[in-house]
């Protein structure tokens, strides 16, 4: 074989990690309702497939735009040549609006602003690329997203420093913790570059407070560094408190964009594949009031652009703003009972989640299921649960937690009826423990 | 206060290369577009390689194919489906789909596995991700020049990596040649930069020139000799005017049976051949597994959606269409390119032989007062300004030798071009009369 780069020899796709091999697992035996009911079920797969139907009936019914109909001709060609880094003007206006809209129009932003990436993998990376030399670093809380350890490290060369949260003051960002990091950051001689966080948060599923969001201004003026702030899961906000994201604490913080220098170093990531449940067509963004940040980023967005035919579709639903506005209530309805689902079904068994508020998964407490504190038991249970149980789960080890016994565990992505064999089966597993202790 | 936090050196520096002649000409374009009716003393765009000689084929398709492109129509599951489908290994039956087209194109004289291909958004991203994966930072990869001006950036910018140029000049046609590949790869040694590979591209951009087979074969002797990889962009495969004018590497590699082909990888796109650079379908195809696995991995950065490659997969398996699309597109732009010769020639214009691309390799170095780039710019300044085309400079293609120009033909309509001919006549015919009246050389 002949000689590759460091990259491509190296480990740091991250794909040795027991979240992408309990994938592998699931892929094996895949558990179906009629086919093969004896198979894994994945709930280890932040997919939202709740309101499809919604999205297909828009289809049916707008059935010219798929076919790249216009009044008065077609928009094939137009469309296959397009290939502007700056978007699809209509594209980009509609999103925008559709930001500030489940952002309760709190926020305006401005279409001028943004990046459009082929997906947050996409947008995330570049983010890095703008922002940090290679070895340089980014403050990251944990538990955080399997992810991250390729999309901002691989091809750029960043370091993460994590920023432990414990259960202890439910997975909150502490002063302390931030500064614990940043040290940690000077005692390995890397210079930090900026903090990333997941707002609403993967895995825990909850929001931010606006103290934390305070804290990390605070923090991000006082070292001069960046935030960004990754939003993918804000249209899956189903309960309170409601959703504050960075631009709007900014405001709250009446910050002058004109002249806090803050206001430059803030950036958003988001994308359509979570809460309109797109992830095949790659639809991410960056947002930030940097210009000279966008113009990098923009031109390097040459290496992901987002499919002129996939614009042109979300710019036509996204302009049904009747509809948006239903889906988005709707699909806020059915994560909600979801996620209740999920959680009184554990409860039963004497399994808690942490009290969550957002995303497409819980983060449940299977401590009391750990036959010792450490992530070795973390693992067999883990093993145990793929291997006897028919689930695949994510371990929290694989999200960084440097607390054993927490599970990522998704319920958005399968049949109601998948989920409640899947809860039968987690409530079979912790029946099953307990009889083994009367037993011994 | 706190000095202000500044981007990376990535993002700060130049070498995104927008700010070439390039691309400045676009611009220019840009802010005074011809229009027949409403501009048409606009500047006339013949800098962009774009192919538009051949969508009607595609619209016909599409519109007597309207139940499979159509998300949604088919099944109720189809749309869900699709929209759910990330997974980097791509919709099989659009690898397929793309294995075959690719075969197509070749006239079947190499094959393609399915499993070999790894899908990009564009071959702009397969080209970086390769260097990414072939080459360190602060190493080097052997570009024979002219080359796309694009280079500069897909290779270089995030990865860090250097391009060393192979020169060719015109003294034997543009020809990539054993000495000026060992002469660029001494140059590397000397600066103690390590050499990864070679990157072509066949048909060259902006030569509009197939790579004869016998120079591939040089080629691959080099790239085995020195242990290195090689790139061949393809891109343009479709594009060359008849099937049997163009050799890829993948049918010199079939025809030695396929030894030592690890070093050895193909990028792709359907942005020439198919004319839809919108649509952001790019591929590499490689025979080093561990290259096709890292790129798949890499290839969640760059992901083609799987809207439009659902809409793409039909088509493209229909060998029905294929066959028929490959050649008459082949033909449409071999009449294309025959009109913008005969019309230069006319005008006492002489251009590189050429028989693919988008485009041909202008020679106007009778043009220059002297041979140099400084003067080749104000040439080219003159044309964009006075003349009003946007023409590429061969400087911004980093060709050694001043005054050859790039000229694009199939992103316009046959009036058009027949207007930018008439221009270009005028032009030579003011220039032959500002000589004679100057009643000498100011050479």
């Amino acid at each position: 074989m002949k000689m590759l780069s460091k990259k491509a020899t190296c480990k740091s796709h991250g794909q040795d990690s027991s979240y992408f091999l309990g994938w592998q697992e699931y892929e094996k035996n895949p558990f179906d309702p009629i086919r093969n009911q004896s198979g894994i079920i994945q709930m280890g797969l932040a997919e939202n497939q709740l309101s499809f139907d919604l999205l297909e009936s828009w289809i049916a019914r707008n059935q010219e735009i798929s076919g790249f109909k216009k009044t008065g001709g077609s928009i094939f060609r137009e469309l296959a040549l397009f290939q502007d880094y700056h978007g699809l003007p209509a594209f980009k206006k509609e999103l925008v609006e559709y930001m500030s809209e489940i952002r309760q129009n709190k926020v305006k932003f401005d279409p001028n602003k943004v990046v459009l990436t082929a997906g947050a993998t996409s947008a995330n990376e570049t983010l890095m690329f703008c922002l940090a030399e290679p070895g340089e670093a980014f403050l990251i809380p944990t538990p955080y997203y399997p992810g991250f350890d390729r999309d901002l490290k691989w091809r750029t060369g960043v370091e993460i420093i994590p920023v432990h949260c414990h259960s202890s003051n439910d997975f909150r960002i502490t002063a302390s913790s931030l500064e614990e990091a940043y040290k940690q950051a000077q005692n390995l001689h890397l210079k930090v570059k900026g903090i990333f966080i997941t707002n609403p948060s993967n895995p825990l599923g909850t929001t931010f407070t606006l103290n934390e969001l305070n804290l990390i201004i605070n923090f991000a003026i006082n070292e001069n560094i960046h935030i960004v702030n990754d939003e993918i899961y804000t249209g899956t906000v189903f309960d309170s408190p409601r959703f504050v994201g960075i631009i709007e604490a900014l405001k709250i913080r009446k910050f002058d964009p004109k002249r806090a220098s803050i206001w430059s170093r803030v950036h958003v990531v988001s994308s359509l594949s979570k809460d309109l449940g797109l992830p095949g067509f790659r639809i991410g963004m960056i947002y930030s009031n940097n210009d000279t940040l966008i113009a990098a980023a923009t031109k390097m967005s040459s290496f992901g652009l987002i499919s002129s035919q996939s614009q042109f579709l979300l710019s036509k639903i996204l302009a049904d703003k009747k509809f948006i506005r239903n889906y988005v209530k709707e699909n806020r309805r059915r994560l909600k009972n979801r996620h209740k689902m999920l959680v009184s079904g554990l409860k039963k068994v004497g399994i808690p989640c942490l009290k969550s508020n957002s995303g497409l998964f819980c983060w449940v407490d299977m401590r009391s299921l750990l036959k010792s504190d450490t992530f070795e038991a973390e693992m067999n249970l883990w093993r145990e649960m793929i291997g006897e149980y028919l689930l695949n789960v994510s371990p929290g080890s694989s999200c960084h937690c440097v607390e054993p016994g927490w599970f990522r565990v998704c319920f958005a992505n399968m049949a109601k009826e998948t989920l409640e064999i899947a809860v039968g089966r987690i409530q079979a597993l912790v029946n099953s423990r307990a009889l083994q202790l009367m037993i011994n | 206060m706190a000095i202000e936090i500044g981007l990376s050196k990535v993002a700060e520096s130049e070498t995104h290369g927008e700010n070439s002649p390039y691309f400045a000409g676009w611009k220019a374009y840009d802010e005074d577009p011809y229009d027949e009716l409403c501009n048409p003393s606009g500047v006339i765009q013949m800098g962009l390689a774009e192919n538009q000689v051949s969508f009607d084929l595609l619209e016909q398709y599409l519109e007597t194919h309207t139940e499979s492109p159509t998300i949604g129509r088919s099944k109720a599951s189809g749309f869900r489906e699709n929209a759910l489908f990330q997974d980097y290994h791509g919709l099989k039956s659009f690898r397929k789909a793309m294995a075959s087209f690719m075969e197509e194109i070749r006239g079947g004289r190499a094959k393609f596995n399915p499993d070999r291909v790894v899908l990009t958004a564009g071959a702009t991203a397969a080209s970086e991700l390769l260097t990414f994966i072939l080459a360190d930072p602060g190493d080097a990869l052997l570009v024979p020049t002219p080359y796309y001006p694009g280079f500069d950036r897909d290779l270089r910018w995030r990865t860090g990596v250097n391009i060393v140029p192979v020169s060719c000049d015109s003294s034997n046609n543009f020809e990539i040649t054993p000495q000026a590949l060992e002469s660029a790869y001494n140059e590397a040694v000397s600066k103690n930069i390590k050499v990864k590979g070679v990157f072509i591209t066949n048909p060259s951009n902006p030569l509009g020139a197939t790579i004869k087979r016998r120079i591939l074969e040089q080629i691959l002797e080099f790239v085995s000799r020195k242990n290195m990889h090689l790139v061949s962009d393809e891109i343009y495969s479709g594009s060359a005017f008849s099937s049997d004018e163009f050799v890829s590497i993948a049918e010199v590699l079939e025809s030695r049976n396929y030894k030592d082909t690890e070093r050895v990888h193909i990028v792709y796109s359907l942005s020439k051949d198919l004319g839809l650079p919108g649509f952001r379908v790019g591929s590499i195809y490689s025979y080093n597994d561990k290259v096709v696995l890292t790129a798949r991995r890499m290839s969640s950065f760059t992901l083609i959606s799987s809207q439009t490659q659902q809409l793409l997969a039909p088509m493209l398996s229909d060998k029905k269409f294929t066959e028929h699309y490959v050649k008459t597109n082949r033909e449409r732009l071999k009449r294309r390119h025959e009109m913008i010769i005969s019309g230069l020639k006319n005008a006492g214009i002489e251009c590189l032989k050429g028989n693919a691309g988008l485009f041909c390799w202008m020679n106007l170095r009778p043009f220059l007062e002297e041979d140099t780039k400084e003067q080749e710019l104000e040439l080219w300044d003159l044309i964009l300004h006075e003349v009003k085309l946007n023409i590429s400079p061969g400087s911004s293609c980093h060709c050694s030798e001043p005054g050859w120009f790039r000229v694009c033909f199939a992103n316009i309509s046959e009036q058009t071009l027949d207007v930018a001919l008439g221009r270009i006549k005028d032009f030579v015919e003011i220039r032959k009369g500002r000589k004679r009246n100057n009643g000498f050389c100011s050479k």
